[in-house]
């Protein structure tokens, strides 16, 4: 998003930034061995690949899509149907390549659904990405030879067709194949935000008038983005065919949809990183909280919900908006207001959970007076001391947030000031 | 020698109301040539019927003897038709620098290409800072276009406007709003970067055009009253009637 001339200084700093990302990646399963974990940083690829892909339209083009798991489980799809011809002798083609039938997929669906859907902007678009979503989903039932039905389809991803001595059954020879086709593919991504087509993507978004005035066709630069897009959803959708050898209908489907835009948002629109933080923390929350609480999805919705109406920029937003600061040399004088917040924050995230688990235990459980463990407390959902203390805690908390926000935003005043003297000074 | 612009007979209705009615102009190329006339004339009406971003009622516009109305204004652009906009049109999010690379990439023949890097092209990026210096923004050059002084936006504007080296250039309203420095300053940077090109101006103030164009069109109501020489304009009894007030 900032300009993109490569001085040697920038050029190096970008190229120590990716290359500490691929030593992370190869480091990573060395310190998380469990083969559950190891399972979740592979999903987290995935969803890095298919955010960032999102993020091309969302983020670069201004396109609210939603229907991306369409390009998403097309590519799954076709991939599964590839690695299992492979297996039927039918094909040949080594599996750490499996991932450019899914992307070429997503890139043909790209085409044909994007001459569609990229002639209008705005709510038009959304609309009709809507509608083609509903329609994908709905076909999935009907074509079953293709979808699989009710059960989906599933292969078995050692093809014994490899480029590399390594069969891929293992766990993290799966992990490390999806992490190079997300390095590669992040790269490539990122690269296009350089190039004429992302500039333009990028001018498109901010005023398709002038675009138009200075010679661009809008609806030709949307369409080549959302068809790029659609190539990097299906290679997403690949490495998702891989990891968990089976896809079934909801993989093209709109919740599937919802779950890319929810990372990307949260992650946070305005630069690059955003849709990588959004992708590894709604992943991991995904895979912990449903493990943790019932009421996964609740959480889900509230963090969504409070970061549309607190953070709009994202989590990314948040991070990029502390660099001139920390550049100033003035991060200390954050440290008091956001401790401050920290106490707080905490407080009313724990009666909400409380809340929240208890509201889920009384509904739910067969015995609802049986104690919950909760913050390594049993916890009475009957009682109604629990939800007094609960209800306090978050009454509290917030009123406690309420004040320590308002600190906050006079400090950032203040930094403001100390900054803008100092550029005076210079 | 054919003329960089001809306007037959254009007509614009909007429902029942007829805004242009029938319009005549021929600018040779190389000329200045400026429109005035009262508020609701339908100045700006006229450079959205040219640049094509409204479709005409009736008429044809050409652009060197060649049809250009009824296409696509990046069609229109890329034959060679650039135009500013009364309230200021720019890339906000991007910085001084990112606009005027913007509005070179098409003129430039990079197209949608997804396969050049736009920091490595040398020629490019030395193009786009050669504007930035002509316009006088080279302090400014990685500042937002939001964050720019109201003088600033409007400077870019021209230099968005003719950075693609289009030979027709319509600019509408360059000086509004603006102080009487500030106004002299965008009036040279017009002379300018408008030599050897053809220019149309919708501007109200008289001071501007009076010294800027070589003729003179008065728009009444949605028709050329007059057509003229400055000095001629200046004397003509029908125009200080309608227009110039004595």
């Amino acid at each position: 998003m900032s300009t993109s001339n490569l001085p040697g200084g920038a050029l190096l700093r970008h190229s120590a930034i990716w290359i500490a990302a691929i030593v992370v990646i190869i480091v990573m399963p060395y310190v998380f061995t469990s083969s559950s974990s190891i399972s979740m940083m592979s999903q987290m690829g995935v969803f890095i690949v298919f955010a960032l892909s999102y993020n091309m339209l969302l983020g670069e083009a201004g396109m609210l899509s939603f229907g991306h798991a369409v390009y998403f489980g097309l590519g799954g799809f076709l991939t599964l149907h590839a690695i299992r011809a492979v297996n039927d002798g039918a094909w040949s083609f080594p599996l750490e390549l499996m991932p450019l039938v899914g992307g070429l997929g997503g890139l043909f669906f790209g085409v044909v659904f994007g001459t569609v859907s990229t002639r209008r902007a705005g709510v038009t678009f959304a609309m009709i990405t809507l509608g083609i979503g509903a329609m994908v989903e709905a076909s999935a039932n009907m074509f079953t030879n293709f979808f699989g039905g009710e059960s989906g389809i599933s292969g078995n991803r050692v093809t014994d067709v490899t480029l590399l001595p390594f069969s891929y059954g293992p766990q993290v020879e799966v992990y490390y194949l999806i992490g190079a086709w997300t390095v590669v593919s992040a790269l490539l991504m990122f690269l296009l935000t350089k190039t004429p087509l992302g500039r333009m993507a990028n001018a498109v978004r901010d005023n398709p008038e002038r675009a138009q005035f200075v010679g661009y066709n809008t609806t030709m630069a949307r369409f080549i983005q959302f068809a790029l897009s659609g190539l990097f959803a299906g290679i997403a959708g690949g490495l998702f065919a891989i990891l968990f050898e089976i896809m079934t209908a909801p993989n093209v489907g709109l919740i599937q949809s919802g779950s890319v835009l929810l990372m990307t948002f949260i992650g946070g629109l305005g630069a690059f990183f955003g849709p990588i933080i959004g992708a590894v923390l709604v992943t991991y929350m995904h895979i912990a909280l449903s493990g943790f609480s019932e009421g996964w999805i609740l959480y889900f919705g509230l963090m969504f919900v409070l970061m549309v109406m607190y953070v709009p920029n994202g989590i990314a937003g948040v991070i990029v908006s502390h660099g001139p600061p920390l550049r100033a040399g003035l991060m200390h004088r954050f440290a008091v207001p956001y401790a401050l917040a920290f106490v707080p924050a905490l407080l009313t995230l724990a009666g909400l959970v409380a809340m929240i688990e208890m509201g889920y235990h009384l509904s739910l459980s067969y015995d609802p007076s049986r104690p919950i463990e909760l913050f390594g407390m049993e916890i009475t959902a009957t009682s109604v001391v629990s939800w007094v203390v609960a209800v306090a805690a978050f009454g509290v908390g917030v009123m406690a947030l309420r004040w320590a926000a308002t600190r906050i935003s006079l400090r950032w005043g203040e930094v403001n000031q100390a900054m803008d003297a100092q550029r005076a000074k210079q | 020698m054919t003329d960089a612009l001809t306007l037959s007979q254009v007509k614009k209705s909007f429902g029942p109301a007829e805004i242009i009615r029938g319009v005549d102009l021929a600018l040779a190329p190389g000329e200045r040539h400026a429109i005035i006339g009262p508020n609701g004339a339908g100045k700006s009406t006229l450079f959205n019927l040219i640049s094509g971003r409204f479709p005409l009622s009736g008429g044809q516009v050409q652009l060197h003897g060649r049809k250009i109305s009824g296409l696509a204004p990046y069609e229109i652009n890329r034959r060679g038709l650039s135009r500013s906009f009364q309230i200021t049109n720019l890339f906000q999010r991007m910085t001084v620098f990112e606009n005027l690379r913007c509005a070179l990439l098409w003129a430039r023949g990079y197209r949608y290409s997804f396969w050049h890097l736009v920091g490595r092209q040398a020629a490019l990026n030395e193009e786009a800072e050669q504007q930035l210096e002509k316009l006088g923004l080279q302090d400014r050059r990685d500042v937002p276009a939001s964050l720019l002084t109201y003088a600033e936006q409007r400077t870019l504007e021209i230099g968005t406007t003719i950075a693609g080296g289009a030979d027709v250039v319509l600019l509408d309203e360059p000086t509004a709003g603006m102080s009487l420095t500030e106004r002299d300053h965008a009036i040279e940077l017009i002379r300018n970067v408008t030599v050897d090109k053809t220019l149309l101006i919708v501007e109200h103030d008289m001071g501007v055009v009076f010294d800027l164009a070589d003729r003179i069109s008065v728009l009444v109501y949605g028709q050329i009253i007059a057509s003229d020489e400055p000095d001629q304009i200046r004397g003509n009894a029908e125009v200080q009637k309608a227009y110039l007030g004595t």
